[in-house]
C-alpha cells in the first residue's frame, strides 16, 4: 500500500524487539470476542487512477459554478480567486502543520494568523479579532454565547433579516441551556421595530447587515437602544466583500462582529471548509471565544508570535471554558488573509464596486423584466425578486435550461408563506452574458 | 583576452565562530516583517477593471469609516507568504509525533479530488437535482464511517472533532428529554484523563461534569463508573483508546453499567486511528463517537484546522440527528434540511458540514480500502510500540512497560533531580529537528510526554528518532542542562515569552507612533 512505508520484514523484526508474538498481542486489552479477525465489508484498496475514475464520476454528476449563468448566494457566494491563493495554501509547511503549540518552530502561522486578526479587526472596524471560528453562523452561535458571558442575562433577540440557518443554530444551542430567543417574522422589507423588543432583560440583539433578503441596514439607532439597557448587540454579514462599500459595523456601534469569511480567498466548496470571523471590543478579550495569536519577545529579544489568552480555553479551563472551539479554520484564515492581502484596501474597495455595479445592472434588467419585481430599496450583491410562479419551481426549470438563478426563500423558509420570493446574488465573475441568460430563462419559465 | 584565473573551488581558511548579519537573515532563514510594514495603501495584487459608470443602490450605508489595509503585488505577495511557511514544522518536512493529533501523511490525491470542479466549485443552495453526485459522495462516506465503526446512524455536518461531541451531546439531551427525564438527568461523567474538549462541551450543552478519577492502570475501572452513575446521569464521555495511549479494558462492562443506570455512552473518537479496521466501536456498546477526519483520516490538518468531525449514532439516538442528512429515494437523492415534523435537536451549521474534507477523506479511505485502513491502525499500533519498547530503558512509563496502542506515553521521573524539565526536553527535540510530542496531557501523568509517530514512519525514521531520543536521554544523565534549558538554539525563534503575551495582550498590528507625530 502506497502510504504505508512499513515492509512485512521490517514489522517481524519490530514485533520481535517489542516481544510480541503477533500483532494482535499489541491488541491484548480489547475483549477478544470483539476483535475483528477480517477488514470490514468495504471495497479493497484502489490506485490513484482508479480512484480518481471513482470520485470524477460523481463529480460529474454535479453542475459547476463556474460552468453556468450563476446567482445563487444567501450565505456562500462565487467569487474569482487568485491562483496565488491556491498554491500558497498548499505549500506543505502551511497544510501539513498542525495548530502552533510550539511557536519557535511555528511562526509562518502565528505571524499568519497575527495578520488575519488585524485584517479583521480593520474590515469590521473593531478592537480585536480571534483567529477564526467554523463558520459565520457557528460563531454567530458563540457571539450569542459570549453576549451571556458578558450581560450575565440568557435572553436573545434575533431580526428577521438574520439568514434563517443562523437563527436556527442559535436556537439549537440556547435550547440546550434552556436560554431564551426571540425570534422576529421574516423581514423583507427591512421594515421591522427590533427596537421594540430590546428591554432591560435582553442580552444580545443579533442583526444582519446586508441582511439574508440583501437589504443594508442602519445599525446605530439599534446599537443606541442596545446600549441604553446593558445590552449587546451582535452584527452579522455573510458577504464580507460587502464591508468594502458597505459602512462597518464597528463604525457604527457593534459590540461583537461575526460574520462568513468564505467570499475572500475560499471556494464554494458545498458549504464548507469555511471561515468564521470573528470580531469585538478590547474590553471584551477575556470572554471571547476561540484561539488568538499575540505578539511578544523571545529570548534574545526578537520579536514573534505565541497563541495568547489560553486560559479562557478548553484545553486549560475543561467545564470553564469560554468555548468547547479547538481545531478552527486556519488553513481558511489563510486563503483569506493571503486574498487579502493581495486585495489591499484599494482592491477590496475595487471589487466591492464591481460586485455592486454588476448587481445593479442585473437588478435594472429584472426590473424590466416581466411577471419580476425587485423588491429591495438598497442592496449590495444581492436582493430579492418576487416572481410570478412557485419560486422554488421557477429555480428548478430555470436549473435544467442550465440556469442557476438564485436561491427561493422557501428553500430556508419552508412554511413562512413567502413562495414566490427568490434571493439573487450577483459577483464580479457575473457577465452581460450571464444577465441577460438569466432575464431571458426568467421570462422564458414565467 | 579572456582571465584564465577561474574561481577558487578548495575551502581555504574558514573562520569560525558566531557571526551577526547585517540584515538578521541567516541565508534560507530569512526575517520577514509583518505585511502592514511593506504593503501600501495604493497597491493591489489584483488588476480589477473599474465598472461602467453606474447608479449606486447602497441608500445612506456606504462605508465613510476608513479601513486601513495595505495591499501587496503578487510578486511581494508570493514571497512574503513562502518566506512564513519556511518557518513552520510540517508532516511533509519530519516526524510530527504530537500524541493525539494523528499527524499522518496527508496524500497530495486528495487534494487533487478536493478542487475537481464538481466538487469544490458547488453551491450548498444549488438545486439538489444538480448536485447529486456530491450527495451521493456525502452518502459514500457516510457508509464507509458507519461500516467501520458498526454503527447504524451517523450525523455528517459537525465541522470538527469538538463540534462532534456537542452534536453527540445534543443527541442525548434530546433523547433524555423525549423520554421525560430532561429535568433529572442532568450530570455527565467526565474522567480526568479526557480531552478538555469533553468537560467544556457537556457544560457548553447544559450538563454538571462529574469527574471520575483514573485507575492506577491508566484506565477507567466499571467499578468507578458504577460509583457515580445514579438517576441524575445523562452520559459518560469516555475516550476509547484513552489518552493514556490504552484500551478500555472494561469499556463493555461500563456501557452496560451506564446503560442499566439509564445514561448514554459518549465516545471521544479522537484516538480511532489505533483500531480502525480491527475493532468496531459499535460492538462496544457505545452510542455515539465523533470521527476527527483531520486526525484517522489524513485530511490535513492546514495549521489548526478546517476539520471535519462527523458523529456515528446508535439506534437510541438516530432520531434526534441533526439537519441537514440525506435521504435517499430510489435513485434519488435529497437532503432533509428542516427539523419541523422530525425529532432532530435541530441545525449545527449553516449548510451541510465540511464538504471538502468528505472528499479528502474518502479519497484516503478509497485509496487504503478496508484492508489497507486495518493496516494502517496495525502500523500506527506498532510503530508506537516500538518507540516505546526502544525507550523503556531510559525513559519512565506511567503504567508499568505494557504494550500501548497508537501512542506511547512517558512521565518526567526519569527527569527527576535534573533540573530539566518536559519542556526543556522538548525544545531540545526541537534543536534536533523533531516536533515535539504533546506534552503535559493527559493531566493525570505528571510532565506527561505523548508520543503518536503514526503508520507514515518507516523503520529508519523511527530508528533515527530513537536514537535522537536516547542520546538526549544520555545528556540528562550526564548533567548537560545547557542543552535543555537554553533550547531551542537553532529554530527561527527561541524560546518565546507566553507570560509578557498573555499580561499585555497585543493582538494585532497598530502604527507605530513616530517621533514627528509624538512631538506635535
Amino acid at each position: 500500500m502506497r502510504y504505508l512505508p512499513l515492509t512485512p520484514d521490517d514489522r517481524a523484526v519490530m514485533l520481535m524487539r517489542i516481544g510480541a508474538r503477533n500483532i494482535d498481542a499489541l491488541f491484548a486489552d480489547v475483549p477478544a470476542d470483539r476483535l475483528l479477525d477480517a477488514p470490514p465489508d468495504l471495497p479493497r484498496r484502489k490506485s490513484e487512477i482508479e480512484v480518481e475514475r471513482a470520485l470524477s464520476r460523481m463529480a460529474a454528476k454535479n453542475v459547476a459554478a463556474g460552468s453556468v449563468p450563476f446567482f445563487v448566494g444567501a450565505g456562500a457566494y462565487k467569487h474569482h480567486i487568485p491562483s496565488t491563493v491556491d498554491h500558497l495554501i498548499q505549500r506543505s509547511e502551511f497544510l501539513t502543520s498542525y495548530t502552533p503549540y510550539q511557536p519557535e518552530i511555528s511562526q509562518g502561522t502565528l505571524q499568519m494568523l497575527f495578520e488575519f486578526q488585524t485584517q479583521v479587526a480593520a474590515l469590521t472596524a473593531m478592537d480585536v479579532a480571534n483567529a477564526s471560528m467554523y463558520d459565520g453562523s457557528t460563531g454567530c452561535a458563540e457571539a450569542v454565547l459570549m453576549a451571556h458571558r458578558v450581560t450575565r442575562r440568557k435572553k436573545t433577540v434575533l431580526s428577521g433579516g438574520l439568514h434563517p440557518h443562523y437563527g436556527e443554530v442559535v436556537r439549537t444551542i440556547s435550547a440546550m441551556a434552556a436560554d431564551d430567543v426571540t425570534t422576529l417574522p421574516p423581514d423583507i422589507g427591512a421594515g421591522e421595530d427590533i427596537l421594540a423588543k430590546i428591554d432591560d432583560s435582553v442580552s444580545c440583539v443579533v442583526v444582519q447587515s446586508p441582511d439574508v433578503f440583501g437589504n443594508l441596514r442602519d445599525l446605530r439607532p439599534i446599537a443606541e437602544t442596545c446600549h441604553v439597557h446593558g445590552a449587546l448587540l451582535i452584527a452579522v454579514f455573510n458577504e464580507v466583500v460587502s464591508l468594502g462599500l458597505v459602512e462597518a459595523p464597528g463604525a457604527m456601534g457593534a459590540d461583537i462582529v461575526v460574520g462568513e469569511g468564505q467570499s475572500i480567498g475560499n471556494g464554494l466548496n458545498f458549504g464548507g471548509p469555511y471561515v468564521g470571523l470573528f470580531a469585538t471590543r478590547q474590553k471584551y478579550i477575556r470572554q471571547m471565544p476561540g484561539r488568538l495569536a499575540g505578539e511578544t519577545l523571545d529570548a534574545e529579544g526578537r520579536r514573534g508570535f505565541v497563541l495568547t489568552l489560553s486560559t479562557r480555553e478548553q484545553h486549560i479551563r475543561r467545564e470553564k471554558a469560554t468555548s468547547n472551539i479547538c481545531t478552527n479554520s486556519g488553513l481558511c484564515a489563510l486563503a483569506f488573509s493571503i486574498h487579502m492581502t493581495m486585495l489591499g484596501e484599494k482592491g477590496l474597495r475595487q471589487l466591492a464596486r464591481v460586485n455592486h455595479a454588476n448587481a445593479v445592472k442585473l437588478a435594472d434588467l429584472l426590473e424590466r423584466t416581466p411577471n419580476v419585481e425587485v423588491l429591495n430599496e438598497s442592496f449590495f450583491n444581492e436582493f430579492t425578486i418576487r416572481v410570478k410562479g412557485d419560486a422554488a419551481d421557477v429555480i428548478e426549470r430555470m436549473a435544467a435550461q442550465g440556469v442557476l438563478g438564485g436561491v427561493p426563500v422557501s428553500r430556508l423558509l419552508p412554511h413562512a408563506g413567502l413562495d414566490d420570493l427568490i434571493i439573487v446574488a450577483s459577483s464580479e465573475v457575473n457577465t452581460d452574458d450571464d444577465r441577460a441568460a438569466l432575464a431571458a430563462a426568467l421570462q422564458g419559465v414565467l | 583576452m579572456l582571465n584564465m584565473q577561474g574561481r577558487p573551488t578548495h575551502v581555504g581558511e574558514v573562520a569560525t565562530g558566531e557571526r551577526q548579519t547585517f540584515t538578521r537573515n541567516r541565508a534560507l532563514q530569512m526575517e520577514e516583517p509583518l505585511i502592514f510594514e511593506t504593503g501600501r495603501f495604493d497597491v493591489t495584487g489584483v488588476d480589477i477593471d473599474e465598472p461602467e459608470k453606474f447608479t449606486p443602490r447602497l441608500g445612506a450605508h456606504a462605508r465613510k469609516s476608513g479601513i486601513g489595509l495595505p495591499g501587496l503585488t503578487e510578486p511581494e505577495t508570493m514571497r512574503h507568504y513562502v518566506r512564513l511557511s519556511q518557518k513552520n514544522y510540517a508532516i511533509d518536512a519530519g516526524l510530527y509525533p504530537l500524541g493525539s493529533c494523528t499527524m499522518k501523511h496527508n496524500p497530495r490525491l486528495n487534494e487533487k479530488m478536493a478542487r475537481l470542479p464538481g466538487l469544490g466549485d458547488i453551491h450548498p443552495l444549488q438545486p439538489q437535482s444538480t448536485v447529486q453526485g456530491a450527495l451521493e459522495l456525502i452518502e459514500t462516506m457516510a457508509h464507509w464511517l458507519m461500516v467501520l465503526t458498526g454503527m447504524p446512524a451517523i450525523a455528517m455536518s459537525p465541522k470538527a472533532g469538538a463540534h462532534g461531541e456537542a452534536c453527540g451531546m445534543m443527541a442525548i439531551k434530546a433523547a433524555i428529554a423525549a423520554r421525560g427525564e430532561g429535568a433529572t438527568r442532568n450530570v455527565v461523567l467526565v474522567p480526568d484523563s479526557a480531552h478538555g474538549t469533553n468537560p467544556a462541551t457537556a457544560a457548553l450543552i447544559g450538563y454538571h461534569v462529574r469527574a471520575i478519577p483514573a485507575r492506577e492502570d491508566g484506565t477507567v475501572s466499571a467499578e468507578a463508573v458504577r460509583d457515580a452513575l445514579g438517576p441524575d446521569v445523562a452520559a459518560i464521555m469516555l475516550t476509547n483508546p484513552n489518552t493514556c495511549g490504552l484500551f478500555e479494558k472494561e469499556i463493555v462492562e461500563i456501557a452496560r453499567a451506564v446503560h442499566e443506570a439509564g445514561g448514554y455512552f459518549y465516545c471521544d473518537g479522537a484516538n480511532f486511528n489505533a483500531i480502525v479496521g480491527k475493532v468496531r466501536p459499535g460492538d462496544l456498546g457505545i452510542d455515539a463517537m465523533h470521527i476527527n477526519l483531520h486526525k484517522t483520516f489524513s485530511t490535513p490538518h492546514g495549521g489548526g484546522g478546517p476539520g471535519a468531525g462527523p458523529v456515528v449514532l446508535s439506534q437510541a439516538l438516530a432520531p434526534f440527528a441533526p439537519v441537514p442528512f440525506v435521504r435517499r429515494d430510489g435513485e434519488k437523492l435529497a437532503f432533509v434540511e428542516h427539523a419541523e415534523g422530525t425529532q432532530s435537536f435541530g441545525r449545527m451549521t449553516a449548510f451541510h458540514g465540511q464538504m471538502g474534507m468528505f472528499v479528502r477523506a474518502l479519497t484516503y479511505a478509497m485509496s487504503h480500502g478496508s484492508d489497507g485502513l486495518r493496516q494502517a491502525s496495525e502500523d500506527a499500533v506498532l510503530n508506537a510500540n516500538y518507540i516505546r519498547a526502544c525507550l523503556a530503558d531510559v525513559m519512565s512509563q506511567p503504567f508499568g512497560d505494557r504494550p500501548c496502542m497508537h501512542e506511547a506515553l512517558f512521565d518526567d521521573r526519569w527527569l527527576k533531580d535534573s533540573g530539566i524539565t518536559t519542556l526543556d526536553f522538548a525544545k531540545a527535540m526541537i534543536d534536533e529537528g523533531y516536533h515535539p510530542m504533546t506534552m503535559y496531557f493527559p493531566l493525570v501523568v505528571h510532565g506527561a510526554m505523548l508520543i503518536e509517530p503514526t503508520e507514515s514512519e518507516s523503520k529508519a525514521s523511527l530508528d533515527l528518532f530513537i536514537m535522537t531520543l536516547r542520546d538526549l536521554a544520555m545528556s540528562v544523565r550526564d548533567g548537560d542542562v545547557a542543552r535543555f534549558s537554553g533550547a531551542p538554539y537553532f529554530a527561527p525563534r527561541r524560546r518565546l515569552d507566553e507570560t509578557r503575551a498573555a499580561r499585555q495582550p497585543v493582538l494585532k498590528w497598530v502604527k507605530p507612533v513616530t517621533v514627528a507625530e509624538a512631538a506635535e
